[in-house]
């Protein structure tokens, strides 16, 4: 049936994670509208990071999706029918540097905080508080060096752990 | 001068050209009804639930093409408007609701009659404003308008403070306004353009499939004029109704779930669908994958979100509809195709299938609707609310005339008709306004007798008295084995009495032969609303009837 199908059956189109920038005008209530609207279409948001641009009345915000094309095209077309948004962009993964934060709070003695501080060195992380039982460690890097950390800091007892969300931009002088 | 945020609002809407107001007052609206106490350009009309308020604000847009405007007081009031609201929305309705907010200090609290509305009507409003300070009021009813009346139209809910409504300011309404994220496309492309003309030129059995946007743009004559020089047939959409005349040979009359057989035949034949200002609703598609298997698809919608979002389209073409038509015209050079063979199917399917019902000795409710038309010779306004008298106003009214039809088709509000009616009798005082009705739904809004009879409207309402939610009731017959499960309304009140209660004209209708007689009665009445009431056949049922999830060409005509 999908073969002969006009109708946007889903079944041939693959799910994938969408980076989508969204440049909004910094009105009260604009993010309500942008996750409002997320829920409502029934699109899936993985992550959600927002903050002022160099224009203190425009935001950006950076949204990880998932959804076939289809899916990724509606939420673009709706996300313009706001009319706080001014905006919006879906992030080819190959040409944007993509970033993420990550705070992590692991267990740790005199014993293990040689090994963490080699692992956030290997890591490219680092700590930034050293408690008499506990370290924090911060890392700035692409979503799978997050992740990756994560992993390797389980055996120590994570405490406490957060994350900012993806944030990316485009490559080069592209709009 | 300094004047009040209040007296800012009201000559804001005067700004606009608003002369009409539907509403209701309250605590936090006291400050706006203050200033209507003294005003003489701006009329206000107290309906007797804010509900009530919202539709006639809908039904004034409908008929008249002009933004409807009402006021509400917060918490409960604005809560009242949320049906009308979506209503709007989902029918793209202009419109601007002024609901009162608690004062800034007592927002966040819990404070008395407070409620969230912005909140609440985000999802189901174009835009909506919270206002706060009075200094804003000038350019948000500016936006407001501006945002509801262009593009794809829609409702608009601007919150205003009751403080925001005492303070004073100095008065200047802005010139233009200054949107930077909202700038809808009204100019086609002009390759979708030349793509479109070409496939219309190559088309064997092309069809116009038209909805609601034809409306709202002013597009029937250009529509008209589209179809006869392509020789090209029209189906319409429920909203569609009055886009193409009924009477012309190209007319199909509605297709979907409720439409005309030959209209659904035609689209699951042709190997063209030209889709224009329509949202292929699943009451118009059907089965998704199995509606209009062997056509192209052009569509043309001023809103982009529209185009793929259901079905998918090779030709999108996103502009405003009668821009896009006469730009269609003037690129299609070519000879327009004669469809010979094409139209000469149509005809036999229009012959063997027509509307039809069975007369007998009770009272046919098709019947009344065909009456209704002759003694209006098609020239009322007909509202409906929502159910079976609403499709068979759709099949047998025989439209002709854009804005001629008001009825709830996205949401599917009961409860609607009669406070639009009265929305569209205000608008179009020489018109005859008809309220199509169910002994169902028009004990939604009753209430708003009082509001007809005070204003001395002479709206005709007939109810098509089943003594059945009738709709829910055919479902339940055909897919529930007749497990009339709280559809019966045998008890329903003497409807008669209550109108004439409410000061009203009222009449009950029990045979054939007196229907003619009592609307050419009611005709007569000028000065206050008549309700007729028709005893109508019991369980009679909506044909065609496409039962959900099947294919438009799978109907039950019998």
């Amino acid at each position: 049936m999908c073969l002969q199908a006009r109708p946007l059956t889903k079944c041939w189109s693959i799910k994938m994670k969408h980076t989508i920038s969204v440049i909004v005008e910094n009105k009260p209530g604009v993010l309500h509208r942008v996750s409002a609207l997320f829920s409502r279409r029934g699109f899936n948001i993985e992550s959600l990071a927002v903050g002022t641009t160099a224009d203190p009345d425009i935001s950006r915000m950076t949204i990880v999706a998932s959804g076939d094309d289809q899916t990724l095209e509606q939420i673009i077309k709706q996300l313009y029918k706001l009319i706080d948004v001014l905006k919006v962009f879906d992030l080819p993964e190959l040409e944007s540097i993509e970033r993420e934060l990550a705070m992590v709070k692991v267990k740790a003695d005199q014993k293990t905080q040689t090994e963490l501080t080699q692992i956030a060195d290997t890591c490219g992380a680092k700590i930034v508080n050293v408690a008499a039982d506990s370290v924090i460690i911060e890392i700035s890097a692409e979503q799978d060096k997050v992740e990756n950390l994560q992993r390797l800091l389980e055996k120590f007892d994570i405490i406490e752990l957060v994350r900012t969300g993806k944030i990316a931009l485009q490559r080069g002088s592209a709009e | 001068m300094q004047i009040t945020g209040a007296q800012a609002l009201i000559e804001s809407l005067k700004k606009e050209g608003v002369d009409l107001v539907f509403g209701y007052p309250g605590g936090t609206v006291l400050p706006i009804y203050d200033v209507l106490f003294k005003e003489k350009d701006l009329k206000h009309i107290l309906t007797r639930h804010e509900q009530g308020a919202t539709h006639a604000a809908d039904g004034y847009a409908r008929s008249t093409g002009k933004v409807g405007v009402c006021i509400a007081t917060s918490g409960p009031g604005a809560t009242n408007t949320i049906t009308g609201i979506a209503t709007a929305y989902m029918d793209s309705i202009p419109m601007v609701v002024i609901t009162g907010q608690v004062a800034t200090n007592l927002i966040g609290r819990d404070s008395f009659q407070e409620a969230d509305v912005i909140g609440i009507t985000q999802p189901i409003t174009k835009h909506n404003y919270l206002v706060k300070d009075a200094a804003d009021i000038p350019r948000v009813i500016k936006e407001a308008f501006h945002i509801a009346r262009t593009g794809r139209p829609g409702p608009i809910v601007v919150d205003i403070a009751k403080d925001a409504q005492n303070n004073k300011i100095s008065f200047k309404y802005p010139d233009k306004v200054n949107l930077p994220g909202y700038n809808p496309t009204l100019k086609g492309h002009s390759r979708q353009l030349k793509a479109a003309a070409k496939m219309i030129s190559l088309a064997k059995k092309p069809l116009i499939y038209a909805g609601g946007g034809i409306i709202t743009s002013g597009a029937a004559k250009e529509l008209k004029e589209f179809a006869i020089k392509h020789n090209i047939p029209v189906t319409t959409t429920l909203m569609g109704l009055g886009a193409f005349p009924e009477d012309h040979k190209l007319a199909l009359q509605m297709l979907g779930m409720h439409g005309a057989a030959y209209a659904n035949y035609a689209v699951q034949e042709c190997d063209l669908l030209v889709a224009i200002g329509a949202r292929f609703d699943d009451r118009v598609t059907g089965h998704l994958p199995s509606f209009a298997p062997k056509a192209k698809h052009i569509h043309i919608d001023i809103d982009p979100a529209e185009i793929g979002k259901n079905v998918r389209i090779d030709v999108p073409i996103v502009g405003d509809v009668k821009l896009t038509l006469i730009d269609l015209m003037d690129k299609s050079k070519v000879e327009p195709g004669k469809h010979e063979a094409w139209l000469k199917q149509i005809d036999e399917w229009k012959n063997k299938y027509p509307l039809s019902y069975k007369k007998d000795k009770t009272i046919k409710p098709q019947y009344v609707v065909e009456m209704i038309r002759e003694v209006t010779k098609g020239e009322a306004i007909i509202c409906t609310e929502v159910g079976q008298h609403q499709m068979w106003a759709a099949q047998y009214y025989r439209f002709t005339k854009p804005r001629t039809w008001v009825s709830s088709g996205g949401l599917g509000t009961m409860g609607y008709g009669f406070p639009a009616a009265i929305g569209a009798q205000f608008g179009n005082p020489k018109a005859i306004v008809f309220d199509i009705a169910g002994d169902g739904s028009i004990q939604m809004n009753i209430q708003e007798m009082a509001t007809a009879v005070n204003h001395k409207l002479p709206i005709k309402i007939a109810v098509l008295n089943n003594c059945f939610l009738g709709m829910v009731r055919q479902w339940q017959e055909l897919l529930y084995d007749k497990r009339y499960s709280s559809t019966n309304l045998c008890n329903n009140p003497d409807l008669v009495k209550i109108a004439k209660a409410y000061g009203a004209e009222a009449m009950r209708i029990t045979r054939p032969e007196d229907v003619k007689k009592a609307l050419k009665d009611s005709l007569k009445i000028k000065d206050r609303p008549v309700l007729m009431d028709f005893t109508v056949a019991k369980e009679e049922n909506v044909f065609p009837f496409v039962p959900p999830g099947q294919a438009i060409n799978e109907m039950l005509v019998d």
